[in-house]
């Protein structure tokens, strides 16, 4: 399944548009940047509720396929622009991590 | 005496400081500003104290040799040292702590060593944008250990702070004092967290860029114009309780 499959199966309303056909492989769900930049795999859809400019970099950095904004979190504008740049999929939901990842898991 | 400070300042080591923070110049532009006492508190190392120690000896002005710790909640903690020797282990100690995630400049930026004239040593390998194993609830303690002291930073933020990370500040931490923002209104914020009623409170700039700096505004009354006497001063401040 791709970012974009993801989107529409999430009903996920789409913030940010890199590359929308890339695979997602994997999930993983984790709110301290500390911990995902080195522990999250290449090709995860990351659930977060962080939606600041470190988010980015850390999405960037483990590779993730993309992001996905749980429980209708805010990301602010410093971080879109820093998406934007670097082609980054952000996704939101309003569910919660737990219910998206079982809407994930059940479509990889 | 009364002291103009600013106690957290980033200079280039620091991922996201700007490439003109250096120590010879951030050092110079705070004593423009009229500044008596700064600490340069890079995010998680001390590795350039060594070099604004040196120009604050030659600018006259205090240097304090310090780091912007990230606590393993992801807090930010100001740890401030009497002297380079001891900031220098702290670092070492720090640096062992932090996950083995090699830096990427295009994307968190340049992790700049540099003398005191502004030559550059070399590059930080490991990012320091990352957390250290410390826990909040150790942190004030394992400072002391290494002869410093230390303080949860910009407590009013919404990100790297312990009351927006954790909900709270308790007294078993052993802190005595906090920082918060130039915006915050310091007797709202005492009246909210009476654990803070008695507490030290440092308004500091969190500077990333010369620009940013801030005008000598706010002042620490010390027994001298030293590194010591800010440590020695922090830690006899009351704890929280």
């Amino acid at each position: 399944m791709d970012v974009r499959q993801l989107a529409e199966k999430l009903n996920a309303e789409v913030l940010c548009e890199g590359d929308m056909s890339r695979e997602v492989t994997g999930c993983y769900i984790g709110d301290l940047l500390s911990w995902v930049m080195s522990r999250a795999q290449e090709g995860d859809a990351w659930l977060t509720v962080m939606g600041n400019i470190n988010s980015i970099g850390v999405a960037v950095l483990a590779d993730v396929a993309c992001i996905v904004l749980t429980e209708g979190a805010a990301l602010d504008a410093d971080a879109l622009n820093r998406a934007v740049q670097n082609g980054v999929n952000i996704l939101r939901v309003e569910d919660n991590s737990y219910i998206t990842a079982i809407a994930v898991a059940g479509s990889i | 005496m009364k002291c103009f400070y600013d106690f957290h300042i980033h200079s280039c080591l620091s991922p996201c400081g700007d490439r003109n923070m250096t120590p010879h110049d951030l050092v110079n532009m705070a004593k423009l500003l009229g500044l008596d006492v700064i600490a340069l508190t890079d995010h998680n190392t001390c590795l350039n104290c060594p070099a604004a120690v040196k120009v604050g000896q030659s600018a006259d002005i205090a240097v304090v040799p310090g780091m912007e710790l990230c606590t393993c909640e992801e807090v930010h903690v100001i740890c401030l040292f009497p002297d380079i020797a001891a900031s220098g282990a702290f670092s070492e100690h720090i640096l062992s702590t932090l996950p083995k995630v090699v830096n990427r400049p295009d994307i968190f930026g340049e992790q700049l060593i540099m003398d005191e004239q502004d030559n550059v040593i070399c590059e930080h390998e490991l990012l320091l944008a990352t957390a250290s194993t410390v826990s909040v609830s150790n942190v004030a303690r394992l400072v002391r250990e290494f002869g410093g002291a230390c303080f949860p930073a910009h407590i009013d933020r919404t990100s790297y702070s312990v009351i927006s990370n954790l909900g709270m500040l308790t007294p078993d931490m052993g802190f005595t004092a906090v920082e918060l923002t130039e915006n915050a209104d310091i007797d709202e914020w005492r009246q909210r967290y009476p654990i803070i009623k008695n507490a030290g409170i440092f308004i500091d700039s969190d500077a990333h860029y010369l620009e940013n700096m801030k005008e000598a505004k706010y002042t620490v009354e010390l027994r001298e114009r030293s590194a010591a006497a800010v440590v020695e001063y922090i830690n006899s401040l009351e704890l929280m309780k």
